[in-house]
């Protein structure tokens, strides 16, 4: 929690802070106080994703149909008290099928998101710090993963592996680590030139610990930072994958899959594609601002 | 006189080895145990450089292209990784101009400093910690305990550079690097940080490098003084004969360009140097200070730029002595207005500036 921990108010004047020790107290109390500070627009965002990730974790309790339960007497119902989002073409809830699509989006983008950020981090500060060969052959790899077309890559693993979520799992960590490697790797580059980089060689601590102890604590955050806008990116993906029929095989419901399906009927039945569709976009607002908020906390904050 | 520090002949290049251009040439250099040595001279004049050296903290592009540097008799120039991870970690601290960006900003103060103490005395948790408030309570932090769970941006400039001090001095180095350490600071607090390192010396033992560019700051604490210019020391001596018989013209001109309290009531200009130093890469033939020097005579060009002895424990590289000679020629009348007021001043100047 220390990335949250040094985020102080947007625009804070800058002043000795006579505060009673403020980074003393119980762990509770010490995320409490974290939250307040951030700027507005990331506990707004912070709020929405948290909203979210609640509906997902607990869609089994609160979906009020399964997501495959046929309603052969009300298909292509619009959003009534019954069914909030109305139903699809063969009778199934929608706001049912959205909250089961959220549960199973949601779990492959953290997956795909955050599995591959420390190993780019890592490999991006390594780069940084030890410049050099090691640098330049890092930092090739990384640009040909970039410069490759990524949903070129990704439908490229999914014909190997075959439809489903599994091209998704693994295609898509092979090319993102590559940017938050460059990512880390400019930061690092910057860093290491700071006297308190500097200092750790001067103190005598090994590369390893210089590393790992002192420059990936300061390049997490803005890793973290850009990791609210990857998860966008990642959740666009996987809709655009399953809206190609390359994503989570039906029935399962998967946000794309419902918007595509939703499609043939827009201009008789449009809630079908449109409330999924705006959850899509809540999702995007959600996560946007908690990193825009973040991030202006760091540039008012200037902590690095 | 024993030497903890040795530095002969160094030199540090940037620029491609075809074409180096040479940023601190031919600086040697001593310091003795429990020695506070001050290294001063204008901005770019390879003082720092010549400090990092001693570390081998020159990154690419610069290098060490020639000299020694001796640690207590060792190579520190031919040290492996791990000899040169436990020099620094042991026998040489350093300290940095700006204490804002010298701390993580991510750890706590009391771990950054117990992890010092763990790794590089393989202290316990426990114990690691209540050595980090020792030495915080050590460096003037009221209230350490409480202090050592803040982060750098709690604390004050000064205090984190007692932080820093504390970091740096954990393993109770016998050498202190000091970069600049006050320039950041306020003057309260410069005077602080000073009666600290001072402090330091007086318990341990411990030697001091004092990089500064202000006379004030070297004036009151070092027992040595060598002068830098443009990547060469012009001058070294002991500080009393630095303020009373400087030899070298730029020394003389630095000197002169301090100013003093005492001429608050008639407001005079101080004396700046005209021209500006050389540029990296600039290469002058003979001295280095002739294009700004008052006494530049045509065959300066012809000096070489090496300390030639003046007097005892006192170094000169202006083989002219054209100091020395006004001095005696002010007896008669007729000496140069400026060069008169000049040595007069600094003369006044010294009984009153040397602690």
């Amino acid at each position: 929690m220390s990335a949250v921990d040094l985020v102080p108010g947007a625009g804070a004047p800058i002043v000795p802070a006579p505060s009673p020790s403020p980074s003393t107290g119980s762990w509770p109390r010490r995320i409490a106080r974290a939250v307040r500070g951030m700027p507005l627009q990331a506990k707004v965002g912070a709020g929405i994703l948290l909203f979210l990730v609640l509906l997902a974790i607990l869609a089994p309790l609160i979906a009020p149909y399964g997501q495959n339960q046929l309603d052969f007497a009300n298909l292509l119902a619009g959003p009534s008290g019954r069914h909030w989002f109305g139903t699809d073409a063969e009778g199934r809830d929608v706001f049912s099928r959205t909250l089961y699509a959220l549960r199973l989006d949601l779990a492959i983008i953290l997956f795909v998101t955050y599995i591959p950020l420390p190993i780019g981090v890592l490999v991006g500060a390594a780069a940084g710090w030890y410049g050099g060969v090691v640098d330049a052959i890092v930092a090739r790899i990384a640009d040909v993963m970039i410069a490759f077309p990524f949903m070129v890559l990704v439908i490229a693993v999914i014909a190997i592996v075959g439809p489903g979520v599994e091209g998704v799992l693994i295609g898509v960590p092979i090319v993102a680590w590559a940017l938050y490697a460059r990512l880390a790797r400019s930061e690092m580059l910057v860093m290491r030139e700071q006297p308190f980089m500097l200092a750790t060689k001067a103190l005598g601590y090994t590369d390893r610990r210089a590393i790992l102890r002192h420059a990936i604590p300061n390049l997490m955050r803005a890793a973290l930072i850009y990791s609210t806008l990857d998860m966008v990116v990642n959740l666009l993906l996987l809709a655009s994958l399953a809206y190609l029929g390359l994503g989570a095989q039906p029935p399962n419901a998967e946000l794309g899959s419902i918007i595509a399906d939703g499609q043939n009927t827009l201009l008789s039945a449009w809630w079908v594609a449109t409330l999924p569709g705006l959850v899509v976009v809540l999702f995007g607002i959600g996560a946007g601002l908690l990193g825009d908020g973040l991030s202006d906390g760091r540039r008012h904050g200037g902590s690095v | 006189m024993s030497s903890l520090l040795e530095i002969e002949n160094l030199r540090v290049d940037f620029g491609t080895r075809s074409q180096p251009l040479t940023a601190v040439k031919d600086v040697s250099l001593s310091v003795a145990a429990g020695e506070i040595v001050g290294l001063v001279g204008e901005s770019g004049s390879g003082k720092s450089l010549t400090c990092r050296a001693v570390m081998r903290l020159i990154d690419q592009p610069g290098r060490i292209a020639a000299g020694t540097i001796a640690f207590e008799g060792r190579d520190v120039l031919a040290m492996s990784e791990k000899q040169l991870r436990d020099f620094r970690a042991h026998e040489a601290g350093m300290i940095y101009q700006d204490p804002f960006s010298s701390l993580n900003p991510v750890h706590r103060i009391g771990r950054q400093l117990a992890e010092t103490l763990s790794v590089n005395l393989g202290l316990g948790r426990a114990q690691a910690r209540e050595r980090a408030i020792e030495l915080l309570d050590g460096v003037g932090i009221p209230d350490p305990a409480r202090r050592a769970l803040s982060y750098p941006h709690e604390l004050s400039g000064g205090m984190r550079q007692r932080v820093m001090i504390a970091l740096a001095t954990a393993s109770e180095p016998r050498l202190l690097l000091a970069d600049e350490p006050t320039t950041a600071l306020d003057v309260t607090t410069q005077a602080q940080i000073l009666d600290l390192l001072e402090r330091l010396r007086a318990d341990r033992g411990m030697a001091v490098l004092l990089v500064s560019h202000d006379f004030g700051v070297i004036a009151r604490t070092c027992d040595r003084v060598a002068v830098m210019y443009g990547g060469h020391i012009v001058e070294t001596a002991d500080i009393a004969t630095i303020y009373t018989a400087a030899e070298h013209p730029y020394t003389r001109a630095l000197l002169q360009s301090v100013p003093e309290l005492s001429s608050a009531g008639h407001p005079r200009r101080r004396g700046g140097i005209p021209g500006r130093p050389p540029e990296l890469g600039e290469e002058l033939a003979g001295c280095v200070f002739k294009p700004r020097c008052a006494f530049a005579e045509p065959d300066c060009a012809e000096v070489e730029m090496t300390l030639r002895a003046v007097g005892p424990a006192h170094e000169s590289a202006c083989p002219k002595r054209p100091l020395a000679a006004a001095a005696s020629a002010r007896v008669g009348a007729g000496a140069g207005a400026g060069t008169d007021a000049g040595a007069g001043g600094s003369g006044k100047a010294g009984p009153e500036s040397v602690p």
